[in-house]
This record gives structure tokens, sequence and C-alpha cells, in this order.
């Protein structure tokens, strides 16, 4: 193997550069498996009856008619699951001091929360039989009042979402020192204040949730195929909080995931139901959410109303911040539901500035919609709003340029690792270089130039600057467990050289889209010097892939990927004793480059280390005490969270006339330290930018005041098409990680916690002249119409 | 409920099979024939995951009766490779215009049908060509650049 040097340089040369995904063809052929393109023999379908009214109590659950209903199987009510005596409990994931945490069912017992929850499981030969019959199951309702606002729920003026917390008032959390912020306003020159409302998304994950259960009932195995970001977790909490199983009895599928943005993280009640039904009957069970049902049940996002405040001394240096946030948490505590608005959020309301006090307090309340979970961005995205929205405030009272207001609180490059006062260490960054990039990348001064002529001929052009940071790998998990987690931050993958000298990773992670099994071959040839097309990488089923944590959060290239790197590299650790072994060298007088283990000074005594595993399978000849093999599980659990940031600029031009917003540029300049490969991030930008301006100019999750959603269906929620979008203009500055085994950061969020605030902001700068420093997500033309005839230009 | 039997040509290929009158042409090539890389995202005709050709025509699969397509030849994304990628499909790769692929069949087929009709399409024209494709993880800027790209191959392909 010795003569095959061209095609080892190009494996040493693989990472971080532009290879494209072999994950493509299949996904481009029509071949690639999706949740619901697995096909079992015998299957039966399951359709859910739900929940007609946002709040009632269940007076009777009459299931005869749609069991008479040709094709059905069984109809099953949440009494019928309650009656198995399994645990029933959908869990959440991380408790907070006082959290209250009502029992969430798999299937409503004696009362509805939201419009959409489980009343009867239906299960039929064929789908339509299921649907069908699910609208003949009649429910005799006792409505209730319903709340949907989270300021309003906590008023005292609702009934309780639950008993157990009359006030619906979940946690109330604080972070921060207040007498600390009291002294920073006492002193300042300037203080600003905002009101914002980060309205409720709705991931619109492209492919809808699916689950395919097939219970054994003689080897009282559970095999299931369903549309998760995390496989592992899934099988825990079927095994420990739903379904009360064997966690080793069951076998958890992620084949192609349609994407997720969070939606897919959870252990909802549909799947638990799908593998109870197939448990209860003996054969597979599909379930697939339709696209209504979707927007009924997929965890929504964000749902914040807030008080933000900020202290300035004369020079516009930013002195304390204060923030009150009250935050919808839907019906049920779902799984991420109690971590987002509570630690994910404060902790990064310093942003990209030095803020020498912060204080936030956020309280939780239970509303009669669809539980809020994690959405791209969790925490992250509506904690930096907050502060970028505050500088733009703050920029527009004290009379400064808004990028000048942001450069003057950056924390400098050399203050890295750098402490806030919201308890985080930023491990590092350059703030001022990416802003400066991005500026000049826009063109700033010119734009600002060409705003002023565009004013005079009554065209409002607006020029948004946002700055971010991001906590990405929320880790480590001691810390986590301190604070509150029921699982750490780590993640495990094995790395596996076979005899034939390929090698096959198994990882924890689970792609919905990212290409993890094109970057994670990256780093393994890199590590090992071996051929990319040598490395299989195999995720998203829990019986060949011990454990894992999943993909949530921009972990997987920081976590997944820094236990890919830290396999490897004791997979080349052993790999180096046998090769000093085989060439009869000591250990320290090897080198190794391009896969091949060679003496110091004596090139031609080497041995590639593809030639090392293969000697390590045939065992005759190891190292005295060696085991045979050659393969190593990491699991790595980061000293810290990575800090990815960047700065975000966004133009725009509002049409005077309809108050349509035309988005002209979109620069987006990203630093999530070293890069696998630069296409698949750039790709992850774009995909984060189209998300968050979806936030700010277009998409709401609404709904009337009896707790009706109104945006049912994909007509009535505007996901970004094509044409509301620009190109993108994209550029990255590096600033590696310290901590990270491959100095990565994490690229999935980052770009809609920025593009969100980059967009208000612009199109805030647009109205200025009309007395506009803020106006609420979505930025709809009826909003800015009106904005624009009530203002004064100025 | 009354049943009809229907002839669909799909990719070349004669299916002879009995359908309700409710059937959508998407369930009878995804449950009926097994064609399962046509897509449904939405069942509302907006996303455009279930799009495929009809007599050369894209249209919503979600939103066409199964007997409306009888004795019809439909192209669904199983039938645009020809031993080898097509170049849209070719063009998808390398411009990295698909991240989960979820929305890739029916973007892939409505990118095939808007080049058939404007071999030379503006960026404008191609993201008002795929207004009715969603796709939540791209952004759609590659895919802009793919459908540019493979544009440029079948021109010259065809010169
Ligand atoms: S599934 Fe047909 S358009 Fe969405
Ligand atoms: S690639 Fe995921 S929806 Fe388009």
């Amino acid at each position: 193997m010795s003569e095959s040097t061209a095609e080892e340089r190009a494996a040493s040369e693989v990472f971080g550069s532009r290879v494209a995904r072999r994950e493509d063809i299949p996904l481009l052929t029509g071949t690639g498996e999706y949740t619901d393109d697995v096909r079992l023999a015998g299957e039966l379908h399951l359709a859910i009856r739900r929940s007609d009214h946002a709040h009632a109590r269940l007076v009777n659950v009459d299931t005869s008619a749609a069991e008479a209903h040709e094709g059905v199987v069984a109809v099953f009510t949440g009494d019928d699951v309650a009656e198995t005596g399994i645990p029933n409990s959908i869990p959440t994931a991380w408790s907070l001091p006082g959290l209250v945490t009502p029992q969430y069912r798999i299937l409503a017992v004696d009362k509805v929360r939201h419009l959409g929850d489980g009343i009867a499981a239906v299960v039929a030969e064929s789908r339509e039989a299921a649907h069908d019959a699910a609208a003949l199951v009649e429910v005799e309702y006792d409505p209730l009042d319903a709340v949907v606002d989270p300021v309003a729920a906590v008023s005292g003026d609702y009934p309780p979402v639950h008993d157990e917390a009359e006030d619906n008032v979940a946690f109330d959390f604080t972070l921060g020192d207040d007498a600390l912020v009291d002294e920073a306003f006492a002193s300042a020159s300037h203080t600003v204040s905002v009101d914002l409302r980060q309205q409720r998304v709705i991931p619109n994950a492209m492919e809808p949730r699916a689950a395919l259960a097939d219970y054994d009932p003689h080897t009282e195995d559970l095999r299931i195929w369903m549309t998760s970001q995390n496989p592992h977790l899934h099988r825990m909490l079927l095994a420990g909080t739903s379904l009360g199983l064997p966690e080793n009895k069951i076998q958890v599928i992620a084949p192609e995931v349609g994407g997720g943005f969070g939606s897919k993280i959870y252990h909802y009640p549909d799947e638990a139901v799908t593998a109870w039904c197939s448990m209860q009957l003996g054969s597979p069970v599909r379930w697939q959410a339709t696209r209504s049902e979707g927007y009924l049940t997929d965890c929504h996002g964000r749902d914040h109303t807030t008080t933000a405040e900020m202290a300035l001394d004369a020079e516009g240096t930013v002195l304390g911040m204060r923030v009150e946030t009250y935050a919808g948490l839907g019906a049920h505590l779902s799984q991420f539901a109690t971590a987002t608005p509570s630690y994910l959020y404060a902790t990064i309301l310093s942003g990209q500035y030095a803020i020498p006090a912060i204080h936030c307090r956020v309280v939780g309340a239970f509303t009669n919609t669809t539980p809020v979970d994690a959405y791209r961005g969790a925490g992250r995205a509506e904690g930096n709003y907050v502060v970028e929205r505050l500088m733009d405030v703050a920029a527009a009272e004290l009379g400064v340029d808004a990028a000048d207001l942001r450069r003057r609180n950056l924390v400098p490059a050399d203050a890295f690792p750098y402490e806030t006062c919201v308890a985080v260490v930023y491990d590092s960054g350059d703030y001022e270089r990416a802003m400066d990039h991005a500026l000049d990348l826009v063109g700033y001064d010119d734009l600002r130039e060409r705003q002023a002529e565009l004013r005079d001929e009554g065209r409002y052009l607006g020029i948004g600057v946002a700055n971010f940071v991001e906590s990405a790998g929320l880790s480590p998990s001691k810390a986590a467990g301190q604070l509150g987690a029921v699982a750490g931050g780590w993640e495990s993958s094995i790395v596996r050289f076979d005899m034939s000298g390929t090698v096959t990773v198994l990882a924890g992670t689970a792609d919905q889209g990212q290409g993890h099994r094109t970057t994670y071959a990256q780093i393994v040839a890199r590590e090992l010097g071996v051929p990319l097309d040598s490395v299989e990488v195999v995720e998203g089923d829990t019986d060949q892939i011990p454990q894992g944590m999943g993909t949530y959060g921009s972990r997987s290239a920081p976590v997944g990927g820094g236990s890919i790197a830290l396999a490897a590299r004791d997979v080349r650790e052993k790999a180096r004793t046998l090769a000093a072994h085989k060439l009869e060298a000591s250990e320290d007088d090897l080198e190794f480059e391009n896969g091949t283990f060679s003496v110091t000074g004596a090139p031609d005594r080497s041995i590639h280390i593809q030639e090392v595993a293969h000697e390590a399978y045939l065992g005759f000849d190891l190292p005295e005490g060696m085991d045979p093999g050659l393969e190593a599980t990491q699991f790595y659990d980061p000293e810290n969270f990575t800090f990815p940031f960047g700065t975000h600029v966004c133009v725009v031009e509002v049409d005077a006339e309809t108050g349509e917003v035309a988005v002209e540029r979109y620069v987006a300049v990203d630093d999530c330290g070293e890069v696998i490969n630069p296409m698949i991030v750039e790709g992850q930008v774009h995909g984060g930018v189209a998300q968050g301006i979806g936030v700010a100019l277009y998409e709401e999750g609404a709904y009337d005041d009896d707790g009706r959603l109104r945006t049912r269906r994909m007509d009535e929620y505007a996901v970004p098409a094509a044409t509301m979008l620009p190109d993108f203009e994209t550029d990255a500055t590096v600033t590696p990680s310290p901590h990270n085994p491959l100095g990565v950061k994490g690229v999935g969020e980052s770009a809609t916690i920025g593009a969100t605030p980059a967009t208000v902001a612009a199109v805030c700068d647009a109205l200025a002249p009309f007395g506009v420093t803020h106006l609420d997500m979505p930025l709809t033309p009826e909003k800015l119409w009106t904005a624009m005839r009530e203002g004064e230009v100025s | 409920m009354s049943t009809h039997d229907i002839t669909l040509t799909v990719n070349g290929t004669d299916h002879d099979l009995t359908v309700a009158s409710r059937t959508l042409l998407v369930d009878a090539l995804r449950e009926e024939l097994g064609y399962t890389g046509t897509h449904v995202g939405c069942e509302t005709t907006r996303c455009g995951a279930c799009t495929v050709l009809v007599d050369g025509r894209a249209l919503k699969s979600c939103n066409v009766l199964a007997v409306q397509a009888d004795g019809r030849a439909v192209e669904t994304i199983e039938g645009v490779a020809n031993g080898e990628l097509h170049p849209v499909q070719e063009a998808f790769q390398t411009e990295h215009g698909l991240q989960c692929g979820y929305c890739t069949p029916g973007m892939v087929v409505t990118a095939r049908a808007l080049l058939d009709s404007n071999p030379d399409p503006s960026r404008e024209e191609i993201r008002e060509a795929i207004e009715g494709n969603l796709c939540r993880c791209t952004g759609y800027h590659n895919i802009v650049d793919a459908v540019e790209s493979a544009a440029a191959t079948l021109r010259e392909d065809s010169a």
C-alpha cells in the first residue's frame, strides 16, 4: 500500500475541502428511504382522534361508531392506555427550582388542554379507514375558558391548565445580580427600554413526523422506525417513561429524516401510542402525521413576551441590562421546554458585548396551546434578539450609528476566554474582525449614503446589522446535571478498522440533512490518513450503535465530531504500538503521515495503517499484552460549550405604498471555528438565514382568543418560498475553539440566530423616518403600512 | 365505495390497478405501486414535494385523482435518472442544492419541466418556477444555482 501516495495525500487534504456529499445520490434518485417509505407485511394504520377544543373536560368518549366502521381493528382511549399500567408519561428533561410537572399522558384522560390533544387511537387496515373512523369517535366535552397568551395565563383571570399549577406558572426563574443591575441603572446617563414579542413559530420540517412500530409478542422485542433526531434518547424515553419496557428490548431506527430543526428531538405521545398499539395488537402499526396534524402537534418555537431595558453611560458604553420574560410553554411540558427559555436564553443575553451587570427573570406559563419547545436557535435566538433590539433602540435614542454603538461594546479579541456576567465562559472569538468583514462586504458606508439619497426620493432603504454569539454543544455533563438536566451532553462514537483496512464509524448523532456521513468521513480520513472512500459512517440505528445523544443544539460537529476524532486518535495510537512492533522500532521514533508509520530517518522502514489493521486482526504477532482488533469507543464530554459567532447584515427596501419588504441583499459572516466542509457549512448558513428571515418577516403560529390555531395548513402559514428570499452572500472568519479536539464550533443554528435580528433591524431602520424604532414580528406589509400611516415623516 | 380499473404508465412501465374514486395519484404511486420517491409534504398543494410529470407537465400528485391519470404517462423521480444521473440531478449534487432531500424529488421534477420549456431561464424565472416547491433546508440559493448550471449543461449537450 505504500505506493498509493497520491491517494493518501488526497485523503490528508480532505478535511476542510468541498467534498461532494455521499448522501446525495439516493436522495436525488428517489431511493432514499424515509420512515413512511418503509414497508412491513401486515401493517395496520393508526389515526389519532384529536381534541376539537382548546380546553375542556372530557365527559364521555364513545368509540362504538368508530369500532363498527369497515376495516377498523381496534379503538383505544386514554383510559384504555392508563389501565395497562405503563408509566404513561411524556417527560420533560430539565428540572428547575420549584418546577411544576403535571403528568403528560400519551392519550388524554379527564381533560383536554390544547387543540389537537390526543383522545383516542384508531387502528385500521388502511390509512383511509383509520382516518374515517377517527372522525366517528364521539366526544362529549364540557368546555372551559382557554388562554393562549403567556402574560394573560398567569394573570389569575383564567382557569388553570393543570390543577397542579393554579396560577399557571410552571417556573419562575432568575439569573444574574439584581442589586448590581440596580446600581448600573442608577448611575446611567441613558436608559432605554423596549417591549418585545417573539411570536410563536412552527418548525415545518418538510417531512411530517411518522412512526412504524413492530412489536413481537413472542420475543417481546419492539422495533420502531421513526423521524428522530436522537434515536437513543427516544429508546431511553420509550423504555423508561412512556411504555416501561426494558431498554435492551427496543430498537429505534431513524432512516432518512426529512429535516427536523428541533421538532424531531422530542418524545411525543404519538410515537409512544403507535408503539403501544403495536404491543396491544401484535402487528406492525404505522402512523403518519398529516401536515395539518403537524401544525397542531409538532412542538412550536419561541413565544416570548419581554420587557427589556438597557443602561448606558454618556459614551454609549452599556452598563447593565434588565430583562423580564413571560415564556409560553403550551399545554404540556415538552422535553426541553424548561431549558430553552431559562438557561439557554438567559445565559446568552450578553451577546457579543462586555456588559458588567445583567438580570433576567423568566416566568414559564402553561397555556392552552401546542407545547412549545426548542426550534432552531432555541433560547440563543431569543436572547440575542433581545440584546440586539436593545442596541438598535439605544442607538436611535442616542443618535449614534447602530454599527458604531455595537463596536464600542464588543468583547475585545484579547479578552478570551471571556466570562460573562450571566454564567458562561466564551471560549474564543474575534468579534470585531467578523463585523468589519461583514460591513466591508456589504459596503456599509456607501449604503448609508445611498439610504440618505433614496430617502430624499421617498424611498425607504433599511440596513440592519446584527452581531450574535451562540452557545453550541450543551455541556459539560456534570454542570448540566447540576443545573437540572436529566441527561448529559456527551457524545459517543466507535471507530473501527476491519481486517481489509476499511473503517466504519458508528456515530451516536443522527442526521436530518446536515451531511454527517460526509463530514465525519472527512474527519476520519484526516485522522487516520486513509482514503475517504475507505470510510463508512453509520448513524440512526440503536441496534448498530450502542450509545448516543443525537443531533440538536449544533452539537454534531463539535461534540459528535469531537468523539469521532478522539476515537480515531485512540485507534491510531494502538496502531502505532503495533506498527512499532512490526518495524522493530521504538514508538517514539515513528512518524505518522498520510496513513503511513515510518521510522524517523529511515523512510523505507514503513507500514501503512491499513496493513497494521490487517495484522491486528490476524493476531499472529502482536506485542506482549495487546488484544487483537483495531477499534476504539469514545465518550467525549466537552469541557465547555463552543461559542460560534458572526455578523449578519440585511438590506431591505420597504415599499411606501404597500408596506411590502424586499430583501435586497443579505451578507452573512459566520465564524464556526475550523471548517470541515465549507460547502456544507455554507448550506447550513443559507438554510439558517432563510428560517431567520422567515421568523422576522413571514412566519407566525397564530391563535385566536379561544385557543383555535388559525394557521393549520401550509397555505395559512408562510413557509418562505423561493420568490420571498434573496441570493445570499456568505463568508467566514476562522477562530478555532481552543478546547475542541478539532477546533470546530458547530454551525447549524447560528444563521437563524443572526438573521432574525438583522432583518428586523433593517426594516425598523427603513422606517426610522416614520419614527419607528421597534416593531414586533412578523413584519407583515399590513403592520408596516399602518406604522407608516401613523408615523410622522421626519 | 366505487372502484375503477385504470392503467398508469409510470416511467415507461404499464401498471393495471384498481383504485377507489377518491384515491389520489400520489397514493396510487406510493402505496399501490411502491414509487416512494414521490413524497407528501402537505397534502394541500402548497409544498410541491409530490410533484410528478403527467404527459410531460409538472403536476402536484396530491391534487390529482388516480383515475384522472388513467392512460397517461407519469414520470416520477425514479424515472428521471436513466442509468446515470440526469444533468439536473448532477447539478443538484454539485451545487449542494439539497440537504435532507425530502423536497428534492419534487424540485428536480419541477426543474426538469422548467428547462424543457425554458432552456435559458434567469435566476428570477427559476425562483418563480420553483415557487410552488417549498424547501425548508437550503434557503433556495443553491437550488437556483443548480438549475442555472443544469440549464447550461443541457444547452451545451443539445448544441
Ligand atoms: S404534498 Fe402535494 S403539494 Fe405538498
Ligand atoms: S432539502 Fe430538506 S426540504 Fe429541501
